[in-house]
């Protein structure tokens, strides 16, 4: 068996609302909430970046489960901010859990680098080539100040061991689905992304995530009824309800992964975290479908079955997510370009 | 600071990992290779000791100086940090408002960048501290 022997997330502890972001823009504070169905979203203090929430979401996980450096084959960092452009992520990780002898490679791909790099410790594992592996997605995504992603780009991240002993959550199966679609990207030297507007929509993100689901479910025989749990990107609070209505599954099957309302889309953090909302309080038997998204682009889907594992695993070891959202520091728009490194000043 | 000199002390700074006397206990951070106590004895001796993280402030000042590479934190908070395994470590508290911090306040090690060297230089990790709740 295949599948997450231990979990941990992290999202940094201040918050903006986005009232606050409309009213600095001259927007009705009002439509963010409305339109987009973000309240408020997480802002990384000055000293947090993609390598320092990777490193809190994976001391989460080893709380709940230590597996010893040496233990460890490989790491994948997916993140679409990395804080270097060249070196490594995933050396730091190696170098924090003493995991000398890992395959690292930090990964990319905008939102769905997270779920890329679960596929790939989960390949290594059921190859048989190591025992354990670590899988983060970790972001400080940042959007255009005034830009419609401005009210949404966040930060957070969690990162899996997955191996074939103690499994808490099998994964059954995962497949992909990719197509060259320019809905959302930055060039090299560019501080900020650009993105297709409106084009984010139907041809990107509802194409990749409907195609994903409907394949992963086709190749097992499910249908949205046998799963107890759906996890979806979550670029903004809408588009996960839109996109599994469309599938076949209800409010209740999405709403305990659904994070965004309250911390905004954490990127390759996004669809990792809102599963790890639902290790949170799973049972035995509990059945989860996990599908990201990412801008370019393509979707990952997960078929995972939560194991009987769970009921001996130290999940209060660790804080649990919807306790970390509930814990809130909220910060003015100038609080949030100062920590966003956004002031210009002269050299 | 060089880059040899913190790439040395990379895995002290990440993991709080100090050394620990075997013939007295005394645990020292950062890691001394020899132990003041015991000299001689303990030399070729001193064992890697991992600390929890945990510990209380045991005292505490409140910065409001424009420090070079601070001056977006500023006012923070710089503490002395007692472990329970001994050493004093100090330590930046974060996440929280100056007024809040106490002596004796219980606190643990996050991973927080610390400080880079300019814009094109270095990025250098290591612990601060946040309260424990």
């Amino acid at each position: 068996m295949v599948g997450i022997v231990t979990y941990g997330s992290y999202v940094p502890l201040y918050r903006i609302k986005t009232a606050e972001i409309a009213r600095i823009w001259g927007d009705e504070p009002s439509h963010p909430e409305k339109g987009l169905g973000i309240k408020s979203k997480t802002v990384p203090a000055y000293d947090e970046d993609a390598a320092t929430i990777a490193v809190e979401a994976l001391r989460n996980a080893l709380r709940r489960k230590n597996i010893p450096g040496e233990r460890i084959g490989a790491i994948f960092v997916g993140s679409e901010s990395h804080p270097y452009a060249v070196k490594p992520t995933a050396s730091l990780i190696a170098e924090v859990v003493g995991a000398y002898n890992a395959h690292a490679a930090d990964l990319e791909f905008a939102c769905k680098a997270g779920t890329a790099a679960m596929q790939n410790v989960y390949a290594m594992v059921k190859a048989g080539m190591i025992d354990y592996g670590i899988a983060i997605g970790t972001d400080t995504s940042q959007g255009q100040p005034g830009d419609a992603l401005d009210y949404s780009a966040s930060a957070g991240g969690t990162a899996y061991i997955i191996g074939k002993d103690e499994v808490i959550a099998e994964i059954n199966h995962t497949i992909s689905f990719v197509t060259d679609t320019p809905d959302f990207w930055r060039r090299e030297g560019q501080r900020y992304p650009s993105h297709g507007g409106r084009f984010t929509g139907e041809p990107a993100y509802f194409k990749h995530v409907m195609t994903a689901a409907k394949r992963l479910m086709e190749e097992m025989g499910t249908g949205p009824k046998d799963y107890d749990y759906a996890v979806f990107h979550q670029p903004n609070g809408k588009f996960p309800l839109r996109v599994g209505k469309r599938l076949g599954f209800t409010k209740e099957q999405i709403e305990q992964g659904l994070l965004t309302p309250y911390i905004g889309n954490t990127y390759s953090g996004a669809t990792p975290t809102g599963l790890s909302a639902v290790l949170d309080v799973a049972k035995p038997g509990d059945r989860i479908i996990a599908v990201s998204f990412g801008s370019g682009a393509g979707s990952d889907a997960f078929d995972i079955t939560v194991t009987d594992e769970i009921e001996k695993f130290n999940r209060d070891a660790a804080p649990k997510i919807w306790d970390q959202i509930k814990r809130a520091k909220y910060i003015d728009y100038a609080q949030y370009l100062k920590f966003r490194r956004m002031i210009v000043e002269v050299d | 600071m060089v880059v040899p000199r913190f790439w040395r002390e990379r895995r002290y700074r990440y993991s709080l990992i100090g050394t620990r006397c075997p013939v007295c206990g005394t645990v020292y951070f950062p890691p001394r290779n020899v132990c003041p106590k015991c000299g001689r004895e303990s030399v070729g001796k001193m064992e890697e000791f991992q600390l929890s993280g945990k510990g209380e402030v045991y005292s505490y000042t409140v910065v409001h100086q424009n420090v070079l590479g601070y001056k977006y934190q500023k006012p923070y908070v710089m503490a002395i940090v007692q472990t329970p395994e001994g050493p004093r470590i100090t330590g930046q508290i974060v996440d929280i408002d100056p007024e809040e911090v106490h002596i004796g306040m219980p606190v643990r090690a996050v991973f927080r960048r610390i400080a880079e060297d300019g814009k094109a230089g270095i990025i250098q990790y290591g612990y601060k501290f946040v309260k424990d709740e």
